[in-house]
């Protein structure tokens, strides 16, 4: 089995090395830094903290290098996925592509330019120390399941959630996963522009009553547009909220818009707020609270540029 | 000459200090001894449109100051607790008229003393170049109605020595309409800049795409009007129209709410939002789109805290 992991930045990375560790998969990297890309070509992609592993693989910033796949997996930041799929996808012209992106909206993306795409939720986390070293901070789930539109065959969903189970990675193949997809996007949308907004961290954003109701405002509306699609949230969004919230869990965690916000790079808005909204819209279920949240976080963007 | 006092020398209140001291005998009330020295020693110069140098008076204790007939309080509302608590058991035969951003400036000073009152709300804007040098950028009007214990000819009065003295200045029979103008657009305006860090510029009354901040402007802004009808009001001015409009000009001007967060200081949000908010639910009205703003500013308040 061959594997290109598109993006290979914190989440790319925990893919790909644990994959590379699989004696019958061969994988590839590609991605737009080339820092990382040669430390990877050199002495190979490691991984810390929640797993130590060190991963064997190519990497390159060069697309026309990619051989034919069996398998995509993209892990770009969301608002570069077209860029990264239009590069990519010759490789991948009698192969599958799951997307374990942030956000809604990235399979149709990916399906403008690829035949079979997988939809994908994942919640393992981590960050890129130095190139070619990553810090694996959080293990968790990850669920895979057709893009309903232009879906991969269930046997080569399966294939693929049984190696990244093989190599560390647990993955399970469903039917429908736009409930783990839903439930995630709904949690990151109440959550991280609040933060990014305030200046906050995910806990005492928590611990405002009033900001906690407007989270829940948040979660009220994406959940509206969630059941007008018949999509059954595998869990509440509001117990994952109070869930990280905890000291033991995220209570002093920058959700990772605000560190997009300190940083001034773009965000992921138009895939979370935006996504909703967008849904919302298509489907006739008001969504105010998430369209007011989107243009302020468009406008923080903007305001960049001045 | 009518004897002035102006309390609270910030931008406005430099502005109103400097122009009156060309016609009338003014002196000023500030928080900080240095500031005061500094004007009493250097006068209060303007720039931009005009230059000149006024003298006057000036004190942080209203006992070192000749009794006023007409007391002008320019602090930001945040402070005006601290400050109509300073004048207490002063000048009683004195009219006193508020400048604040919102509404309700005129009761909370009405409850430290038996004043006759003037409520105002000025357009007019400023940037602070030193204690003693105000840059005047906008020579928008302010506007005058009767309070508690005058009438319209007072409001009047005060509306013609201001224009006297070079600024521009607007009596009404009464400010409602024009006050709940501004504060509507205000609450919507000074939110949005200091949530985005955007000055009100031409992104306010962008209706192109989606996300674009025109449409959350002119949602909040009908979230105000419906407020504003059901409290009687018919405004003097479509708060929408006044945004397209400043917009247009070109000019990018730096809302003092946005200021506030830069510096982080604490802002306005309670005289503004916090009053339209509290109108709305006296009346009623579901402001849900005013309650996140205001939720939003208070939490960025305490993140610097």
């Amino acid at each position: 089995m061959r594997v290109c992991v598109v993006g290979c930045g914190a989440v790319g990375s925990l893919f790909a090395a644990n994959l590379a560790t699989l004696d019958d998969v061969e994988v590839w990297a590609y991605d737009l830094a080339q820092a990382h890309v040669d430390a990877i070509n050199a002495v190979g992609l490691r991984l810390t903290g929640a797993g130590e592993v060190v991963g064997r693989l190519r990497a390159t910033g060069d697309a026309a290098e990619l051989p034919a796949c069996d398998f995509g997996i993209v892990a770009t930041k969301a608002m570069h996925t077209e860029g990264a799929i239009a590069a990519t996808a010759h490789a991948f012209a009698d192969g599958c592509v799951a997307t374990v992106q942030n956000g809604i909206g990235n399979e149709e993306v990916l399906a403008l330019h690829v035949e079979r795409v997988i939809r994908g939720t994942t919640f393992p986390a981590g960050k890129i120390t130095e190139p070619g070293v990553v810090q694996w901070d959080v293990k968790g789930e990850t669920t895979l399941g057709p893009f309903e539109p232009k879906p991969a065959p269930a046997a080569e969903i399966a294939r693929l959630a049984e190696a990244c189970t093989r190599a560390g990675m647990p993955t399970t193949a469903v039917d429908d996963a736009r409930g783990p997809q839903w439930r995630k996007v709904i949690f990151n949308a109440a959550t991280n522009p609040l933060g990014a907004l305030t200046g906050l961290t995910h806990g005492r954003v928590c611990e405002r009553p009033d900001l906690r109701a407007l989270a829940s405002r948040l979660v009220d509306e994406g959940k509206a547009v969630a059941a007008a699609q018949d999509i059954e949230l595998d869990s509440d969004p509001e117990e994952l909220i109070d869930y990280a919230a905890r000291p033991d869990v995220a209570y002093g965690h920058k959700a990772s818009m605000l560190q997009d916000v300190e940083a001034r790079r773009q965000t992921e808005v138009d895939f979370l707020n935006g996504g909703i909204a967008g849904f919302g819209q298509r489907l006739g279920i008001p969504t105010p609270t998430h369209e007011s949240i989107w243009a302020l976080v468009k406008g923080v963007e903007a305001a960049w540029q001045q | 000459m009518t004897r002035v006092c102006v309390a609270g020398a910030g931008v406005i209140g430099s502005l109103f200090a400097a122009h009156l001291a060309r016609v009338a005998e003014v002196s000023a009330l500030t928080r900080r001894p240095e500031h005061a020295a500094a004007l009493r020693e250097q006068g209060l110069r303007v720039s931009g449109r005009g230059d000149f140098t006024a003298r006057l008076d000036a004190a942080t204790s209203p006992d070192e100051l000749p009794e006023p007939e007409l007391v002008i309080v320019a602090c930001k509302g945040t402070d005006l607790e601290a400050l109509a608590a300073r004048v207490a058991d002063h000048w009683p035969d004195a009219t006193f008229m508020t400048v604040q951003n919102g509404i309700g400036a005129d009761e909370v000073l009405g409850r430290h003393g038996a004043w006759k009152l003037l409520t105002s709300v000025t357009f007019m804007s400023g940037t602070r170049r030193s204690d003693t040098h105000v840059e005047y950028v906008l020579d928008t009007a302010t506007w005058i109605g009767p309070a508690r214990g005058t009438t319209p000819d007072d409001a009047r009065a005060a509306a013609q020595l201001i224009a006297s003295s070079g600024l521009k200045a607007e009596a009404f029979d009464d400010l409602r309409p024009a006050q709940w103008s501004k504060l509507i657009f205000n609450a919507t305006v000074n939110t949005v800049a200091a949530l985005t860090g955007l000055p009100h510029d031409r992104h306010f009354a962008s209706l192109a795409a989606p996300a674009d901040l025109g449409f959350l402007v002119r949602d909040l802004m009908d979230e105000g009007k419906a407020v504003a009808a059901a409290a009687g009001v018919s405004l003097r001015e479509d708060p929408w129209e006044m945004n397209v409009h400043a917009t247009q000009r070109g000019s990018a001007h730096y809302p003092s709410m946005l200021e506030d967060v830069e510096a982080h200081r604490r802002t306005e949000i309670d005289m503004i939002t916090g009053a339209l908010v509290r109108e709305a639910h006296r009346l009623g009205v579901p402001v849900p789109l005013h309650e996140t703003m205001e939720r939003l500013i208070k939490a960025k308040e305490e993140s610097w805290q």
